[in-house]
């Protein structure tokens, strides 16, 4: 059994499972889905969508469905350990989903936020119908997207935030989920939905751990729809397992004079995608997408975003930097779509890559597609070493090579980081770069 | 203090420094004069462990007998190396505060000491700033960036004034300066001047040595010290410029060419 086999398979074992409580148009839905994915498999290179990026590491495994949603004695210890990193004594709401399901007992909620509402997905499908029902799948359109369509098939639980109109939720909402279970492999496919109603505005912080040593799949689909004049503040910390797979599809949906600030950091994982699609439909839409992989040993890491301007007056500024070590590789695919409509756009990308090894590569594309005449759309791309003469001024300031490399590697990414107005979330990606720059393997073979 | 003996250096298959010789004792300075691309800043960052030239001969020996080229250009800063750059760099998210203070650290563990905390480095740092008349400000900034030419200059003495350097190097700290902040920036290195502090002042104009007043006077051309002599040297190349040394750069040039 390959793959797709294994999860068709587990599909049909789990039929009476998965999906309760769904409503009509959900369970037709999964069902196209999963004939969807039944009839595209896995995608392969020859698809212009994944031409630099395999899955064959993937397909020969049979993979899980988790059936173990309670964490283990030293997965309980780490989460612990995790909520004070992640809330860093602040007040907030910290959401933990343990192999995609959510734990109410690691969960906490600090501070007062009336008119916020966040709980699980599969909750709200009982208390929420009526916004799920509205909203579910609406946004994430499958396209040929085989990955989308096998989280809408399977998907059971998930995140579901609701910001009510013109409220402005003060603190931080943390989405946490970790991967550790008895399975091996087990395929995960958390699904998000986050609605801001006109006026509102909200932080959301989706953090992705991995605990578990062995390979898993997370695969996740998140729906932010984001009304008039709301603004979304959305994080997405990917820190998972060593040899695991994360394949993630966040959709944007954005209404007059919505913003969304969206920045995704990708550090974990074997093998990461990650597609950003932001549908600009209204006029004077803004949305900001930042982010910045670091990649080492053999990770390989897929960046593919679409800037979608179909009204007049939107806005997009895009910023993704990418540090690379050993073999590693990554690959930038940053598509922006002005159309017909769309006058006075005005678009900026730029996608920086820092690469620490001769052995590492990088695939990085910009893709304009115009149809409007009167905009601003502008974009640049570079791949590049550490600034020697850089290097030198630090070293004949006594800071060793190693030391005076990490600390300008760290000025790279810096410009990604500093911009987080949450204190404890900064400090924990501060410490998580250093970390990762002391553990990086290049500069130890290298001869100096 | 620095002894250099027969140095050849070579950049991009180019040799550029062709057989200098050059001592510096204990306590003096030394002013480098010479016409553009005669090999000034390389001797200086050859000097500071700059890896990117090639030494095909000669040696360098520093403080006590140490062999200076076989050292690492950190350790050299932690033995007392310093060299203010002709053009220093700038360091987008680097801040100068912490660039400094892990400077400071990372020599002082090279050589045994206890590290400074950062508020006893900021006092130290805030009493050399005056010395500089810096702006604090600057400190906030990133390492250089967006500094005028004449900013730069001054950080580059500020941090001399901060790592007490035994042998200090500063190629053309007076080029882009106003007359004021000349003489700052010339107060700043004399308070440093001691009995166990040698200098090596590149200048292209004799004004910075009516402040910084030098023991000796060298004309470095063609990849070698033509001429030595004292501050009096200085004003008659002022008058005379370096055309008279055409000839003995090329003779020095052609022997050097042979070895
Ligand atoms: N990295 C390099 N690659 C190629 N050529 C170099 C390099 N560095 C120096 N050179 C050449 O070496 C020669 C000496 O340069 P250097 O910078 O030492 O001159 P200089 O005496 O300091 O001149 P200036 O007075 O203009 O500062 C020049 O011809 C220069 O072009
Ligand atoms: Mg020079």
């Amino acid at each position: 059994m390959d793959a797709r086999e294994s999860l068709l398979a587990a599909y049909e074992a789990s039929k009476g499972q998965i999906g309760l409580g769904d409503s009509d148009r959900i369970r037709t839905l999964r069902r196209d889905a999963l004939e969807s994915f039944a009839d595209l498999g896995f995608p392969r290179t020859s698809n212009e969508d994944w031409r630099y990026t395999s899955v064959s590491k993937m397909t020969p495994l049979e993979f899980k469905r988790p059936s173990s949603f309670q964490p283990d004695g030293s997965a309980s210890t780490e989460l612990q350990r995790l909520r004070s990193v992640f809330l860093g004594g602040t007040a907030g709401r910290m959401l933990v989903f343990l192999n995609g399901r959510f734990l109410p007992e690691l969960s906490s909620f600090n501070g007062e936020m009336p008119g916020v509402e966040t709980l699980s997905l599969a909750a709200a499908r009982k208390s929420h119908s009526d916004l799920v029902e509205k909203h579910l799948a609406r946004y994430a359109t499958l396209e040929g997207r085989s990955f989308s369509a096998l989280n809408t098939a399977f998907h059971e639980d998930g995140a579901f935030v609701h910001v009510a109109k013109d409220v402005a939720a003060k603190f931080p909402i943390h989405l946490v989920f970790v991967a550790n279970g008895p399975e091996r492999p087990m395929a995960i496919h958390p699904r998000n939905l986050i609605v801001l109603e006109a006026g509102s505005s909200a932080s959301v912080i989706q953090s992705y751990v991995g605990l578990a040593c062995e390979s898993y799949l997370t695969n996740v689909v998140t729906e932010t729809v984001i009304g008039e004049n709301a603004h979304l503040e959305h994080f997405k910390i990917q820190q998972e397992g060593r040899r695991a797979f994360h394949i993630s599809d966040l959709r944007i949906d954005l209404a007059r004079h919505g913003v969304m600030s969206d920045c995704s950091i990708a550090i974990g994982g074997s093998l990461a995608r990650n597609d950003v699609t932001g549908n600009l439909r209204a006029e004077g839409a803004e949305c900001h997408l930042n982010g910045l992989y670091m990649v080492t040993g053999n990770q390989h890491v897929d960046n593919h975003t679409t800037l979608d301007h179909v009204s007049p007056h939107t806005i997009s500024r895009e910023n993704y930097k990418g540090i690379l070590d050993a073999s590693s590789r990554a690959v930038f695919n940053g598509k922006v779509i002005v159309r017909p409509d769309a006058q006075k756009t005005d678009s900026v990308q730029s996608n920086k890559n820092l690469l620490l090894s001769e052995n590492a590569v990088v695939d990085t594309k910009p893709q304009l597609e115009i149809f409007a005449d009167d905009v601003k759309c502008a974009h640049g791309a570079a791949i590049g070493e550490l600034d020697e003469d850089a290097l030198f001024y630090l070293r004949a300031r006594g800071i060793p090579r190693a030391e005076a490399r990490a600390l300008l590697t760290h000025a790279f990414a810096s410009e990604i980081v500093d911009r987080i107005r949450w204190d404890a979330l900064r400090r924990r990606l501060d410490g998580n770069i250093s970390l990762w720059l002391s553990s990086s393997s290049s500069e130890a073979q290298e001869v100096s | 203090m620095l002894d250099i003996k027969n140095l050849h250096v070579k950049v991009e298959g180019r040799e550029i420094l062709k057989g200098l010789t050059l001592q510096v004792g204990a306590g003096e300075v030394h002013a480098i004069m010479g016409p553009n691309g005669s090999g000034k800043s390389t001797l200086a960052q050859v000097l500071a462990g700059r890896d990117a030239y090639e030494i095909t001969e000669g040696s360098v020996s520093y403080d006590g007998g140490q062999d200076l080229l076989a050292m690492a250009a950190e350790d050299r800063a932690a033995a007392g190396v310093f060299l203010a750059f002709q053009y220093p760099v700038e360091i987008p998210g680097v801040g100068n505060t912490y660039f400094l203070r892990t400077a400071m650290n990372a020599i002082r563990r090279t050589r045994g000491e206890e590290e400074l905390d950062a508020i006893d480095f900021l006092s130290l740092a805030k009493a050399k700033m005056k010395l500089v008349e810096m702006d604090p400000s600057f400190m906030s900034r990133s390492v250089n960036e967006g500094f005028s030419g004449g900013e730069k200059k001054r950080n580059e003495v500020f941090q001399m004034a901060v790592l007490e350097p035994k042998l200090a190097i500063l190629d053309e700290t007076d080029s882009g300066l106003d007359i004021d902040a000349l003489k700052i920036v010339a107060n700043g290195v004399n308070s440093l001047r001691s009995p166990e502090r040698s200098m090596i002042v590149i200048t292209h104009y004799q004004r910075l040595l009516d402040y910084i007043v030098p023991d000796q006077v060298h004309v470095l051309s063609g990849g070698k010290i033509v001429r030595s002599g004292d501050k009096s040297l200085a004003l008659e190349l002022e008058q005379s410029g370096y055309v008279i040394f055409g000839e003995e750069a090329a003779q020095a040039a052609a022997a050097g060419g042979g070895a």
